[in-house]
C-alpha cells in the first residue's frame, strides 16, 4: 500500500530526475504522469497509483514547494472533472490509454455534448442522433451551453441510437472528434457580453465503433456517473469568514459610509449571517467528508451558494448607486475559465443570474432533495415508459 | 475578528450521540406530544417527575457543573444536544433556564465563594434556580440598556418586580440582578419566602411557564456585585442564547419530519400531496435551512464550550438564523397540515407556540444582527 512517506520518496525522485528549473513544462506533466503521481487514486499506468484519494495533497505540496509546473486545472475542467472518471469507470483499456495522458497534461481539452435546445432539465429527451453505418456511427444534431468546445479536441457526447425505446433506454454514449468534418462550434453570447460558452452543431460527423463508451442503450447510466462528478465538482472549497461575494460587499459597505442606509444595513446584516452559516455547513460537510461519513447535505450547497450570490450581487449593485450604473466592458470575450468575482458589481450581478441554471436548475435540485432525501412520493411522470419517438414536443 | 477564525467541530461526538439517545428515550416515553398536551389540560404547571428523571436519572443537570460541586464537568456541546431533544419533544422542564442560563450565571460569580459552591451542589443535584429577568432580555442589555428593576438597600433585602420570568413557578431559587448600595449586584433568593411573590402569567407558549415576581423586602444573599455580576449576567444570557439555537433546530425537525409524513399520505386530487412541487419544494427549502440551522447551532455550542474569544460573534450568527427557522418551519408544518393543523388536538400548535416565544428569547433576531454590525465592523449609517 502506498502511504505518504512513499509518495514523498516518489515526488523527490521525479524532481530529481526532471528538475523543474530545467525542464520544459510539458515534459515535465508528462513524467509526472508517467511516475503515477498525477492523480495518485487512479490506476499504476494511467497517472496514478491505486493510492488513497487523500494523499494527493502530499504530492501537490512537495511539487509546489519545488516550484513545479502545474496543469491549470481551471482551463482543463470538463476533462478532469467529468470526462476522465467517466473513462476510467466506463471505457476501454484502449481509450484509457489513449485519452488520459493528454487530458491530464492539457495537451487535449475536453468539453460536454450533453444539453440541447430541446433537453434542458431534462436531459434524457436529448434528440442528436447516432445511425449506425457499419463499424462507424453518423452523428446529427445540435448541442448547446458547451464550455470550451471552442479550445477542445475531443468531447463527451450523448446521442440517440433508438427512437423507439422509452427515453432513458435509447441513448448511447461517445467520445467525439472535435476536429471531425460536420463539427462546427459558435460562440454563444451571454448576457454579462461574454462568451463562455458554445453552441456546437453536428452534421453528419462519422466517429468509429471504437469511440463508444459503455453499450449501445447504456448511455444513460454512463452519463450518470459524469453528472454526479459535476455536482461535486461545483460543491465548492473551504472559503474563510467574509470569504466570496459577501466580502466584497462587506468591504465595499466599510468603503463607503457616504452611500450607507437604514435599510442596506439590515438587508446587509441579514446577508452576512446566511453567507456566514452557508459557510458553515459547508465546513460541516468537510468535517463530515473527512470522516469518511458524508451527509446529504451536499445536494443542498449549490442550491444555497447561487440564491446568496444572487441576493449579495443585486445587494451590492443597488448600495453602489452612481458606480453601479455604468458596466466594464460589454465586448464579446472569449474567457478560458469562469471567475464568478473576478470583474465589476455589474458583471458579477448578471453572471450570478446562472448559477441557479447551470449543473442542475434550483428547481431541480429542490426535487431532488425532496425525493430521495425527504423520500416524498414522486411526481406522476407520463414520458417514462412511452418511446422517445411518439412523446409530445 | 473577521478573518482566520480556527474551525470550529460542528460534528456530534460518541458521547454526544450516546447522551442524545438516553434523552430521547426518556423524552419519547414521558413527554410525547399527545402527554403534553394531556398535562396541560390538568393544569400541572410543571412536570417534576420528568425533570427529576432528566436531571438525576440521566445527569443532565449538572452538565454544565464542574465535577468538585457534583456535576459532569461537561460543556456547552452536550447540553446543546439535551436541548435539540427537549425541543424536539417540547418538553415542559427548566432546563434551559436552570441547568444553562442559571448554572452559567453561577459560575460567572466565582466558584470559589461559598455560597455559589453551595448552589451550585444543590443545582447539580436537581435544584431548580433561575434567572430573574424578563425573558426577552439579550445579552447585550443588563446593567446597560436594561436597568434592573430590582433594588437592593443595605440591609440585604430586596425590592422590586420583575416580569416574564420563564419557569420561575418551577424555582427552588432566584438569582436576581439588582441594583446595590454598591452598583451591580446578582443575589440568590429562595422560594417560597416571606417578601416574594410569583404570580403565574397565560403564556403564549404553554410549555414554558412565565410569571411577575414582586419582591417586597425579601431577603437576598449577594453572590457578586460590580463587573463581576455584570459579566456573570451577560455570559449567563450568551450561553442561554447560544444554546437555544439547538432548542430551535430540535423544534424545526420536529416540524418537517411530521409535515413530511403527513403529506406523504394525506390524498387529494387522487395523489398524495406530497407529490405536489408547490408543497416539496417548500418542504426541501425546509431541510436546507435546517441543515444550516443545525451548522450555525453546533458552532455557537462549540465556541461556548471551548470558551473561544469568537463566542459572541458565534452566538449572535445562530440565535439570528435559528429562532426564523424554527418559526417558519411551525408555520409551514401548521400550513401544509391544511384544516388539521388549526385543530388544538394535533400538536404542531404547541411547536408553534414554543418557537414564536423562541423568538423573543434572549433578545430577537434583529437585536442579534444589530450586535453582530459592531463585532464585525458593518456599522449602522
Amino acid at each position: 500500500m502506498t502511504d505518504a512517506a512513499d509518495l514523498r520518496e516518489r515526488t523527490a525522485r521525479l524532481l530529481a530526475a526532471h528538475p523543474p528549473a530545467t525542464t520544459a513544462p510539458l515534459d515535465f506533466l508528462r513524467a509526472r504522469f508517467d511516475a503515477g503521481l498525477a492523480w495518485v487514486h487512479f490506476p499504476e499506468g494511467l497517472g496514478g497509483l491505486d493510492a488513497p484519494r487523500a494523499l494527493q495533497p502530499v504530492v501537490d505540496a512537495e511539487l509546489a514547494a519545488a516550484g513545479a509546473p502545474g496543469n491549470n486545472p481551471g482551463r482543463l475542467a470538463i476533462g478532469l472533472g467529468m470526462a476522465a472518471p467517466t473513462l476510467l469507470r466506463h471505457g476501454t483499456e484502449e481509450q484509457r490509454r489513449r485519452h488520459l495522458r493528454p487530458l491530464w497534461t492539457g495537451e487535449e481539452v475536453w468539453c460536454q455534448l450533453f444539453s440541447e435546445p430541446g433537453a434542458g432539465s431534462d436531459l434524457a429527451a436529448l434528440a442528436t442522433r447516432a445511425v449506425r453505418d457499419g463499424d462507424r456511427w453518423v452523428i446529427d444534431g445540435q448541442k448547446v451551453w458547451t464550455s470550451s468546445a471552442h479550445l477542445a479536441r475531443w468531447a463527451i457526447l450523448v446521442a440517440r441510437t433508438d427512437p423507439s425505446l422509452p427515453k432513458h433506454q435509447g441513448l448511447t454514449y461517445f467520445i467525439c472528434d472535435m476536429t471531425a468534418p460536420g463539427v462546427e462550434v459558435r460562440p454563444l453570447r451571454q448576457i454579462t457580453g461574454e462568451a463562455e460558452f458554445n453552441e456546437v452543431f453536428l452534421t453528419g460527423v462519422s466517429l468509429p465503433d471504437s469511440h463508444r463508451v459503455g453499450e449501445v442503450g447504456q448511455g444513460w447510466e454512463v452519463a450518470r456517473t459524469t453528472l454526479m462528478n459535476e455536482r461535486v465538482a461545483i460543491g465548492g472549497a473551504a472559503t474563510p469568514r467574509e470569504g466570496g461575494m459577501i466580502g466584497i460587499a462587506a468591504a465595499d459597505w466599510r468603503a463607503r459610509p457616504d452611500l450607507r442606509t437604514h435599510d442596506l444595513h439590515q438587508r446587509l446584516l441579514t446577508l452576512w449571517v446566511e453567507a456566514e452559516v452557508t459557510r458553515l455547513t459547508g465546513e460541516r460537510l468537510r468535517q463530515q467528508l473527512a470522516k469518511g461519513a458524508p451527509g446529504p447535505e451536499g445536494s443542498g450547497m449549490k442550491l444555497a451558494f447561487a440564491r446568496l450570490a444572487q441576493q449579495i450581487s443585486g445587494w451590492d449593485l443597488e448600495f453602489l448607486a452612481e458606480d453601479g450604473l455604468t458596466y466594464d466592458d460589454w465586448a464579446l470575450r472569449r474567457p478560458e475559465s469562469v471567475d464568478f468575482t473576478g470583474r465589476e458589481a455589474g458583471y458579477r450581478y448578471l453572471r450570478a443570474k446562472g448559477n441557479s441554471i447551470e449543473g442542475g436548475t434550483s428547481e431541480v435540485l429542490l426535487n431532488i432533495v425532496a425525493e430521495r432525501v425527504l423520500g416524498l412520493p414522486p411526481e406522476p411522470r407520463t414520458d417514462k415508459d412511452v418511446a422517445w419517438k411518439d412523446l409530445p414536443r | 475578528m473577521t478573518a482566520d477564525t480556527p474551525a470550529a467541530d460542528l460534528l456530534y461526538g460518541e458521547s454526544e450521540d450516546d447522551l442524545r439517545a438516553a434523552v430521547r428515550a426518556l423524552l419519547a416515553a414521558r413527554s410525547d406530544p399527545a402527554t403534553v398536551l394531556a398535562d396541560l389540560e390538568a393544569g400541572r404547571a410543571c412536570d417534576t417527575g420528568l425533570w427529576d428523571a432528566l436531571a438525576n436519572g440521566i445527569g443532565a443537570a449538572g452538565l454544565l457543573i464542574p465535577e468538585e460541586f457534583g456535576g459532569a464537568g461537561a460543556s456547552a456541546r452536550e447540553a446543546a444536544v439535551v436541548l435539540e431533544e427537549t425541543g424536539r419533544s417540547v418538553a415542559r422542564v427548566p432546563y434551559l433556564t436552570g441547568a444553562v442560563v442559571a448554572v452559567t450565571a453561577l459560575l460567572g460569580c466565582g466558584t470559589g465563594r461559598p455560597p455559589v459552591g453551595a448552589l451550585l451542589t444543590r443545582l447539580a443535584a436537581g435544584t431548580v434556580a433561575v434567572l430573574a429577568v424578563p425573558l426577552p432580555t439579550a445579552p447585550d442589555q443588563p446593567f446597560r440598556t436594561a436597568r434592573p428593576t430590582v433594588r437592593a438597600t443595605a440591609d440585604g433585602t430586596l425590592h422590586g418586580t420583575v416580569t416574564t420570568v420563564a419557569d420561575a413557578v418551577c424555582a427552588e431559587v432566584l438569582l436576581v440582578p439588582a441594583d446595590g448600595p454598591d452598583g451591580p449586584a446578582l443575589y440568590a433568593v429562595e422560594v417560597p419566602a416571606a417578601g416574594v411573590a410569583t404570580t403565574s402569567l397565560t403564556p403564549l407558549d404553554l410549555t414554558r411557564p412565565l410569571a411577575t415576581l414582586t419582591l417586597d423586602g425579601a431577603a437576598g444573599t449577594p453572590l457578586a456585585t460590580g463587573e463581576r455580576a455584570v459579566a456573570a449576567v451577560r455570559g449567563a444570557l450568551t450561553a442561554g442564547a447560544g444554546l437555544l439555537a439547538s432548542e430551535q433546530l430540535g423544534i424545526a425537525e420536529w416540524c418537517l419530519t411530521t409535515a413530511v409524513a403527513y403529506t406523504g399520505t394525506r390524498t387529494q386530487f387522487g395523489r398524495p400531496v406530497g407529490s405536489f412541487q408547490a408543497l416539496k419544494h417548500r418542504m426541501a427549502t425546509l431541510w436546507l435551512d435546517i441543515a444550516s440551522a443545525r451548522a450555525a447551532a453546533r458552532n455557537a455550542a462549540d465556541a461556548l464550550a471551548t470558551g473561544s474569544p469568537d463566542a459572541p460573534v458565534a452566538v449572535a450568527v445562530a440565535q439570528a438564523y435559528c429562532a426564523p427557522v424554527a418559526v417558519r418551519a411551525a408555520e409551514e408544518c401548521l400550513q401544509l397540515h391544511g384544516g388539521t393543523g388549526m385543530t388544538w388536538e394535533h400538536p404542531v400548535h404547541l411547536f408553534l407556540k414554543r418557537a414564536k416565544s423562541d423568538e423573543s428569547a434572549f433578545g430577537a433576531p434583529g437585536r442579534h444582527r444589530a450586535a453582530l454590525a459592531e463585532l464585525v465592523d458593518l456599522p449602522a449609517p
